[in-house]
Order: structure tokens, then C-alpha cells, then sequence
């Protein structure tokens, strides 16, 4: 059995728990031309080595970020999601460029 | 005995049978280099040379031949996906493979025995009738089956079981299995023939872009030149494809499977549950062959889980509860390279010289030839065929996805 530390409930098997892929900026809608949006929706890093991302711990709905090597299955860090988004963001309004 | 030896041993009159020669020197240039000595790798290789005259080719492969993914799937090929698009495209594959072992004078095992997936659902019986009448439409073997021809299919099958009785099936006589690292031997036997160099355990590190070529290919064994270059290297697709700075939709995750001691033939067919997320199927040796779904999040490594296998023990013992006290002889994984509609990435790149074969999640042994054939052809004539034309990777800027969810783990 795999376990993940959730920030809210602690160490739990990893079979509780989602991914739900990388950390990664989502561009400004309004800003963002058709190719480089079609880049952020659909394409990955798929990194292999140490990665940055979001689980969801799922009886409690709890989201978080874990850092994880995806080569030696090895899970370094996880804390709230709070120590990275610190505060609320806005998008702008608008129609974005074609 | 050892009298037999001397004479015939070390006679010149019995050779020893080489497949392929010996790797030679890597040469400044070729007309065609690939990346990657899998089945897709060699079979490229072959029908370029065998159908476009193109032989100045070469194979790099970082390990041994058929070492990575080619002999980690399953070993499964049919052809009843649920699009008119993947149905043709892995038809023409289940055709290819008829006469492959005499055109390629190798014996691939090849096993037509039929294919029977299960339904535990209205829900599930409604997509079937889809997949059945698409497949019938496209000229592929494939029909309903009710509960009584499954008990004659498969006479040992646990129809009542608890949560998840059978309402029904999909009976497909196309499917089957075949020899999986004989299919890339056999690939490559050939291919050498005809004059494509097979470079083993030479690994690309690097790729250099100009102008929107790649005008070189760096190895740990030297640096070489390819008019056109193809990367075929499943499990890896990500990583290569970053060399040549191109980002692919693909997350990589592992698929484990598994064999059992041997057991007197009983199961004809290969079987498979969607709604239980396994499949089994028995080999010559009469081994069992039990596969599942990916595993849960992305990973590199082919470790195994008990949790994985204690899921996909449950499930195939609800399909076949007598199994319960066989042994497991062996245990693996492979790197399943996911895309978001289940379908491969063939074809152009956004450089000029550049060929795609990538997003092999599920999918990628049972359209070895096919998948050879048609991109040698997109590389040798610079026209990509109509029937790879919906797997192009241009599909995820112009949002013209596939969807196909008859792929095997189509479930995420």
C-alpha cells in the first residue's frame, strides 16, 4: 500500500486520493491566441523526474499539491495549496485574440 | 551427444542462423533515420525498403531489439473500436497480420481465435450494439451475442456472478494474438535483408533543429544525418519529442499484466470485461494471460503494486472462479503512453522533416503493421495516407478528436 499525506487528514492509502496532473499557469483567456490555448488545454510536460501537482483527496474533497518523482514512484512533499496560490485571481473579461 | 555437437556445431555446413547482422559503424548520413527499434520502428524500416525502394535507413534503438514496449503489451489484435476511423485503420492491421508470418518467413504465433467482451450493463450492451453495427458497416467479423452462445463460446465463464451478471457480449472472430517480440524479429530479419542497418544499444541524446528541420541526430555512439527522421519510441514519446522541442498531448502510465502457471487448454477465445476492467486469454503454452486497465496516476517506473494485482485477481476470479487456487508464475508492467481521445499520433510533426508515431496507450502492438506501412508511405511519398489522415497530431489545435472509447483503459 502507497500512502500520500494529505494536508487535512494525514497519511492515507494512495487509492483514496486523485491526480490530477501538473502545476502549470493557466494563461490569460483574454490574452491567449487559438494555438497557444490549444497548447495549455491539451498538451503535457509529462515530465519525467521530480513534478509539481494537483491531488484531490476524494472522500473529503480535499485539493492539494504534491511534489513526486514519477520515475522512482517516490512521494517527496505535500502541503496546501495555499503555500503556492497565495491569493485569489482574477481573469479579464474580453475576447480573446484570434 | 557431445560427438553430435563436434560435427554439427562447429561444422561449416550448419551455420548458426544470424537474423540480423552485427551492428556496424554509424555512417554521417542516411535517407531515413529512425528513432526507435520497436515493432513501429522496424516496421517502418521494412516497407520502406520493401515498398519504396528508400534502403538507405537506420534503425537506433538505445537498448535491444523489441526490448521496450513491444514485448510489454498483452499480445491482443482486433479490430472492434467504436469509430468508423479506428475500425478501418486497425482492420487493416488485423489483415496485414493474416500473412505476415509467410511474407515475412517467421513464425509470429499468430492466433485467430476470436475475441468475446462482455457486458454487465444496459448501458454498456447499448455502446456494444454501436461497436457491432460501426464494425459490421466498416467489413470487420463482429456481432451480438446473447447469454446462451456465450455459454457455448466459453464454457466456464461465471455467468451469475453477484453485482455484475452477464447481460451479454460482443463476439469478434477477427481478434487474436500473436508472437509479440517475433513480430519486431521478424520486422527486422527482413528489413536487414533489404539493407536497413540496425544500430542496438545506441541511444539518441540529442536533436539539433535549424529552420525547422532536424538537421542532425546525436548518439552515444556519434553524431548522424537523416533526410527524414522518424521517432517511434513508446513509453518515451514525451521525452524524444522534447529533443526536437515539439510538446505532444500524451501522459505516460503504467499497464500491469500478469501470467499464471500453466493449465490444460480450456479457454478458446480471448476474454474481456470493460465493466470489471480485465481481460485473460490463454496461450499456446497454456498459460494464462491477465491484463487490466493503467494504473491510476502517471509514472515512468515499471514497479509493481499489489493493488493493481489484488483488483485485477478479484475481477478475473468472478469471471472464472475456479482459477482461485492457480499460481502466478510472472509479473510485469508497460508504459502505457495515454492520449486524450485513446488514438495514436501519426504523421507530420510541426517540423519539415520530422514523422510522428506516438501516443501508443493501449493500442500500439495490434497496429504494428499497419502503422509501419502507412507511415513509410507518409514519409516516402511526403503525403500523408487518408486512412492515418484522423491521427494526425494537428487534430489537437483544430479540435477534431477521435474519441475512441472501445481502447482498452478508456476509462480514465
Amino acid at each position: 500500500m502507497k500512502i500520500l499525506r494529505c494536508p487535512l487528514n494525514g497519511p492515507r492509502n494512495i487509492s483514496e486520493f486523485a491526480c490530477f496532473g501538473e502545476v502549470v499557469e493557466m494563461p490569460e483567456p483574454a490574452e491567449t491566441g487559438d494555438d497557444a490555448w490549444a497548447d495549455h488545454v491539451w498538451n503535457d510536460n509529462n515530465t519525467a523526474g521530480v513534478v509539481r501537482e494537483w491531488w484531490c483527496h476524494l472522500p473529503s474533497s480535499t485539493w492539494f499539491i504534491a511534489e513526486r518523482d514519477t520515475v522512482t514512484d517516490k512521494i517527496l512533499r505535500s502541503y496546501p495549496a495555499s503555500e503556492v496560490y497565495g491569493e485569489r485571481r482574477d481573469f479579464k473579461a474580453g475576447t480573446p485574440p484570434t | 551427444m557431445a560427438w553430435g555437437l563436434l560435427k554439427y556445431g562447429f561444422s561449416r555446413r550448419y551455420p548458426a542462423r544470424r537474423d540480423i547482422p552485427p551492428t556496424p559503424d554509424l555512417k554521417p548520413s542516411y535517407d531515413v533515420v529512425i528513432i526507435g527499434g520497436g515493432g513501429h520502428g522496424l516496421a517502418t524500416a521494412y516497407y520502406l525498403a520493401r515498398d519504396h525502394g528508400i534502403r538507405r535507413v537506420c534503425v537506433l534503438e538505445k537498448g535491444y531489439l523489441a526490448g521496450g514496449n513491444t514485448a510489454r503489451n498483452t499480445a491482443v489484435i482486433r479490430s472492434n473500436y467504436i469509430t468508423p476511423e479506428s475500425v478501418r485503420f486497425y482492420k487493416e492491421s488485423v489483415e496485414l497480420y493474416d500473412g505476415l508470418s509467410a511474407e515475412l518467413g517467421f513464425n509470429l504465433l499468430y492466433s485467430q481465435r476470436g475475441q468475446l467482451t462482455l457486458a454487465h450493463s444496459d448501458a454498456t450492451l447499448r455502446t456494444f450494439r454501436q461497436r457491432a453495427e460501426v464494425g459490421r458497416f466498416c467489413g470487420t467479423r463482429i456481432e451480438m451475442v446473447d447469454r446462451k452462445q456465450i455459454r457455448e463460446l466459453v464454457p466456464g465463464l461465471n455467468l451469475e456472478m453477484k453485482r455484475y451478471p452477464i447481460q451479454g457480449g460482443l463476439w469478434h472472430p477477427d481478434g487474436g494474438t500473436g508472437r509479440h517480440d517475433a513480430v519486431a524479429w521478424g520486422y527486422a530479419a527482413r528489413a536487414a535483408e533489404l539493407g536497413v542497418e540496425i544500430h542496438q544499444r545506441t541511444e539518441v541524446i540529442g536533436l539539433s533543429v535549424d529552420n525547422g528541420r532536424v538537421t542532425a541526430v546525436h548518439t552515444d555512439r556519434g553524431m548522424t544525418q537523416g533526410g527524414q527522421v522518424v521517432q517511434a519510441v513508446a513509453g518515451m514519446s514525451s521525452q524524444v519529442a522534447a529533443l526536437a522541442r515539439i510538446r505532444l498531448p500524451i501522459r505516460s502510465f503504467p499497464l500491469q499484466a500478469m501470467v499464471t502457471q500453466p493449465l490444460k487448454p480450456f479457454l478458446d477465445p480471448l476474454v474481456s470485461s470493460a465493466g470489471l476492467h480485465a481481460y485473460v486469454s490463454q496461450t499456446a503454452r497454456g498459460e494464462l494471460v491477465i491484463g487490466g486497465g493503467s494504473d491510476p496516476y502517471p509514472l515512468y517506473a515499471t514497479r509493481s503494486t499489489l493493488d493493481l494485482k489484488e483488483s485485477l485477481i478479484g475481477h478475473t476470479l468472478e469471471l472464472f472462479p475456479f482459477l482461485a487456487e492457480v499460481r502466478l508464475l510472472r509479473q510485469w508492467a508497460g508504459i502505457t503512453d495515454m492520449t486524450p481521445d485513446y488514438s495514436p499520433i501519426l504523421g507530420a510533426s510541426p517540423l519539415k522533416n520530422y514523422w510522428l508515431d506516438a501516443g501508443w496507450g493501449t493500442w500500439g502492438f495490434k497496429a504494428t503493421p499497419v502503422a509501419g506501412k502507412r507511415l513509410a508511405e507518409a514519409v516516402a511519398t511526403g503525403k500523408l495516407p487518408a486512412i492515418l489522415e484522423p491521427f494526425r497530431l494537428e487534430r489537437f489545435r483544430s479540435f477534431d478528436l477521435v474519441n475512441e472509447m472501445g481502447a482498452t483503459a478508456a476509462s480514465h
